[in-house]
């Protein structure tokens, strides 16, 4: 009786842990379908070329992503120059002194704009950027992208501060150190590892984004480097190549979704490496 | 011919928002010895001990009414700077919490580091230290990570870290009820050798650690001081007979 | 307000309590029987008494060992503190208390040999007045009531009175009669056992006012002098 409940278990012990194992494959497929689809699709067309010049017209041979790839990197960095400090701080803000109807407020409009899709982010950036400024811009799709991120951000930063035990507070406070200063340097330091990688999600999905970029920055088949001027971008690119006729320009679809992968592989493993060069000054 | 108290305290009284939890506290803190603060759960002792530096206040809805005296300077005067009286009446807390993304080297000097100090860190990390009794095991690895040492190293190190700002007064809440007991007694003769320099206010729910470790005893009761006197008395043949009642076990 | 909160202890206390008084019972019977011996001239009961003695013993070693296992275990303090160390010290009052009547008991078979002396009225008033002396200064331990503690203090100096009394008079038999020295000696001891006797029954009483008070009442001529 006994031995037979063990042996009963025991097998459906084994039997669940295959089940997750084969749930946890068939998560992965799509991803790895993905990234096999891409890289099988996308190399061929990698040239240095590809990298460094502009969009060829139809037919003509040749041709690359330059522009795209500055006026992605651009906007990015536009798009995180205003919205991390703001997105961060917001979290900051809500964590520490939050817990009143202002805070409430500002926590509910977070929640609301992180869910709202990004083509009607885009439309409100060309509401408050594009039409004053009567042209279509680098700078607001940088401040689209910037939209974009500042909700996610500061609800998790919101999160992870939190997450700092009142004791680290309260030591520092008890050195006499100011609230301010306990909050920068301590509080956020303590929570930096998190919020690094907050902050790469945000600009992962920035980097991303195609639709607020229709209404802001629209493209550029050009160097650009003003940013009161239309700019390019490799998503708007890629998105221009894959809905055309043109099968060489599927071809080089394929090729700038790849860079855009890789650019974004790469921002995030020289983040890591920098988080762990900057722990690695504290050995452990 | 006695000295004059190090920290006088006058009427205190303590509100978490309506709930009165300290009630006309008046107490007279000796200087450099050790005063432990004792009583049942609940009774104010470590919101006193929070009035003493002004952290009881940061808590939403908490407030304090009284005067204390630090060398005869009322803390609770207007136009006194809260972060600054912290760095003259400093705080250990009941677990041991160094800064985690810090160093052995950085946690030790980060009181004074963040309020600008210029002069040579070197020196007052390994004065603290040496202080803390803890120079010995932590020397050769002062660039490691404060979480890389066990308990009782990690609450003499935030007791060399509160050090370092030089307090005048040094607030202990439960500081080894973490602790092993070996860790303990480490704690507890290092309380001994800073008596000779500072003012120690101690916060125990343990009974025996207060009658080994401190000169004066004081027993708090539902927010209000009971009974305060020498050690020896207070545990031999005290006055009041709810102390009495307390310390021979009859309740809390 | 109820005893201690841990009721172990509370009885660990009590049984402490029960079995000082237990002792002071014994020794109370003991003393009197062993005055009765020498009235009476009878060897068997100062036998008796003798005997009984071990069971006084006995209990003294439970005393001292209940009270070292509370000191290590309990931590005691206040008047916890003040009782244990009281009941250290009066319990070796009581067993000296106890030795007394074993002496007292030898004299009576000394004088059951011999033929009597005059009837010895006051020894047995000497006995009766120590006997009350550590009956009052038990109660006093009971009641934790240190005035009726003060009450025997202050009755010391009747006991001296009266064992100067039979001293003097054993003294001028002796010089009467030379045939008696031997057994007025021994009467003598008896008698100067029982004073003894009282003295150990003041100790009794300072102690319960130290640990009633928790001040040490003891020796009062040489604390005025050091003071």
């Amino acid at each position: 009786m006994i031995l037979r409940s063990h042996l009963v278990r025991t097998f459906v012990n084994h039997a669940v842990t295959v089940l997750c194992g084969l749930m946890v494959l068939l998560a992965l497929f799509p991803l790895g379908s993905l990234l096999w689809l891409v890289v099988s699709k996308g190399v061929p067309g990698l040239t240095f070329a590809f990298f460094t010049s502009l969009p060829t017209p139809v037919g003509e041979a040749g041709g690359g992503v330059g522009n795209a790839i500055l006026g992605t990197a651009s906007m990015v960095a536009l798009a995180c120059l205003v919205g991390l400090p703001i997105g961060i701080g917001a979290g900051v803000f809500l964590a520490e002194r939050g817990d009143h109807a202002f805070g409430r407020t500002v926590r509910f409009t977070a929640e609301v704009f992180s869910g709202v899709p990004s083509i009607v982010i885009g439309i409100v950036a060309y509401g408050l950027v594009v039409l004053p400024m009567r042209r279509f811009s680098g700078l607001a799709g940088g401040l689209a992208l910037a939209l974009l991120m500042i909700p996610s951000l500061a609800r998790t930063t919101e999160e992870l501060v939190r997450l700092v035990p009142v004791s680290l507070r309260e030591a520092s406070l008890a050195l006499g150190i100011a609230q301010w200063k306990t909050s920068l340097r301590i509080v956020l330091r303590t929570a930096a590892g998190g919020l690094l990688t907050a902050a790469l999600l945000a600009i992962a999905r920035a980097a991303g984004e195609t639709a607020p970029l229709l209404f802001t920055a629209l493209n550029n088949q050009y160097w650009n480097f003003r940013p009161d001027q239309p700019t390019a971008s490799l998503t708007v690119q890629i998105f221009n190549y894959a809905i055309s006729p043109y099968e060489d320009w599927h071809q080089k679809a394929w090729s700038a979704a790849l860079v855009l992968l890789l650019l974004v592989g790469l921002l995030n493993l020289a983040a890591r490496y920098a988080l762990r060069k900057s722990a690695a000054g504290v050995r452990t | 011919m006695t000295a004059p108290p190090k920290v006088k305290v006058e009427k205190l009284q303590a509100y978490f928002g309506n709930r009165h939890v300290l009630r006309d506290v008046t107490i007279d803190v000796p200087p450099l010895s050790i005063t432990s603060v004792i009583g049942p759960s609940g009774c104010g002792k470590s919101t006193f001990l929070r009035c003493l530096n002004r952290m009881h206040e940061l808590v939403p809805g908490a407030r304090s009414e009284g005067r204390v005296l630090l060398d005869g300077e009322n803390l609770y005067e207007r136009g006194v700077d809260p972060v600054h009286l912290r760095r003259r009446v400093g705080m250990v807390f009941q677990r041991p919490n160094p800064f985690p993304t810090m160093s052995i080297y950085d946690n030790v000097a980060a009181g004074l580091k963040l309020n600008g100090f210029r002069g040579d860190l070197d020196e007052t990390v390994e004065r603290c230290l040496i202080q803390a009794a803890l120079w010995e095991e932590v020397k050769d690895r002062l660039r490691h990570s404060a979480l890389s040492l066990s308990g009782g190293q990690q609450q003499r190190l935030c007791i060399a870290r509160a050090l370092a700002v030089e307090p005048e007064v040094l607030l202990m809440d439960e500081p080894a009820s973490a602790l092993d007991p070996v860790a303990t007694a480490k704690i507890e003769e290092l309380m001994h050798e800073l008596k000779e320099r500072y003012t120690i206010v101690i916060v125990t729910h343990n009974m025996q650690q207060a009658a080994r470790v401190s000169d004066h005893t004081a027993f708090f009761y539902l927010g209000e001081l009971v009974e305060t006197g020498p050690t020896e008395k207070i545990f031999t043949n005290p006055d009041e007979q709810r102390t009495e009642d307390y310390v021979t076990g009859k309740f809390g | 307000m109820a005893g201690h909160t841990d009721k172990t202890y509370e009885l660990e206390l009590k049984e402490l309590r029960d079995r000082l008084l237990t002792m002071g019972g014994k020794v109370e019977a003991a003393i009197a029987a062993s005055v009765r011996a020498v009235t009476e001239r009878d060897a068997e009961l100062a036998q008796k008494v003798k005997a009984s003695d071990v069971e006084v013993n006995r209990l003294e070693v439970e005393v001292d060992n209940a009270c070292r296992r509370l000191l290590a275990l309990r931590q005691p303090a206040a008047s916890d503190l003040r009782f244990i160390t009281t009941a250290l010290k009066i319990v070796t009052d009581l067993e000296r208390m106890g030795d007394l009547a074993v002496n007292i008991s030898d004299r009576a078979v000394d004088l059951a040999q011999a033929p009597p002396l005059r009837p010895l009225h006051d020894l047995s008033s000497l006995a009766d007045l120590v006997e009350a002396q550590l009956k009052k200064a038990l109660d006093a331990f009971v009641e934790r009531d240190p005035e009726k503690a003060e009450e025997v203090m202050k009755g010391d100096d009747l006991v001296d009175a009266l064992y100067l009394k039979i001293f003097n008079e054993l003294l001028q038999l002796m010089m009467e009669d030379s045939r008696a020295i031997r057994r007025a000696t021994a009467t003598m001891f008896a008698a100067k056992h029982l004073e003894r006797f009282g003295d150990h029954a003041i100790n009794l009483a300072e102690m319960v006012v130290y640990m009633v008070r928790g001040t040490d009442v003891r020796h009062p001529r040489s604390r005025a002098v050091a003071e």
